[in-house]
């Protein structure tokens, strides 16, 4: 079963994959992208087990903390960027 | 006492497993962006946990049962969070969900509106 997880998850990162290099916006991309951060997480978790790996889970915790700060990064980033969509920004705040 | 733990944790996986291939699949064929925040972020906080549990219920006592704890808690607190930012940033960002019509008197098509 621990494999058949393994496999799933691989499965998983590929359509996340797949979503990365089609998706039409940005946001698109970043959201698969921290999809398939979550899931390397899960992958490292479960294939360091299976394959006795040593320190695996240290890995994985670091891989989680680097995930979300580089998303919630790169969201501010994209959040201020375009100037012309002030209006928009201001017309949604109302 | 240790059957019951493999079945249980054998439960587990599979569901996550099953739950995480759905997160997938809703991630590539949604047709807007917040309904992809939606498949990814509903399926990420259920399938990530129930996949940790599955494989903390395999292990041992020992640190690294703290530490699967840890990374279970981590994703717990961090996922929503970071969904929820993408979500905000894509709204400021001048995209819109997809809205029903309501001009059409049937309300059942659904219509882009940028």
């Amino acid at each position: 079963m621990l494999n058949a997880a393994i496999v799933a998850v691989l499965v998983t990162m590929l359509l996340a994959l797949i979503r990365t290099f089609l998706g039409p916006t940005e946001y698109d991309r970043m959201l698969a992208a921290n999809s398939f951060g979550t899931k390397t997480v899960l992958l490292i978790a479960l294939a360091g087990y299976a394959l006795q790996w040593n320190s695996y889970l240290d890995v994985a915790l670091l891989y989680a903390l680097l995930n979300f700060v580089g998303t919630i990064a790169v969201m501010r980033f994209f959040e201020y960027r375009n100037p012309s969509e002030e209006d928009d920004e201001t017309e949604s705040a109302v | 006492m240790t059957v019951i733990l493999g079945w249980v944790s054998g439960l587990c996986l599979l569901f996550g497993s099953v739950l995480c291939i759905t997160g997938g699949i809703g991630l590539l064929r949604m047709p807007d962006f917040f309904s992809r925040v939606h498949a990814s972020g509903v399926t990420e906080t259920l399938a990530a946990p129930l996949l940790l549990i599955g494989l903390a219920l395999q292990m041992e006592w020992s640190l690294d049962l703290a530490k699967v704890a840890m990374i279970l808690i981590l994703i717990l607190a961090t996922n929503p969070t970071a969904t929820h930012a993408m979500a905000k940033a894509t709204l400021h960002g001048g995209q819109r969900p997809l809205e029903f019509d309501k001009d059409k008197s049937t309300g059942g098509e659904g219509s882009s509106k940028p």
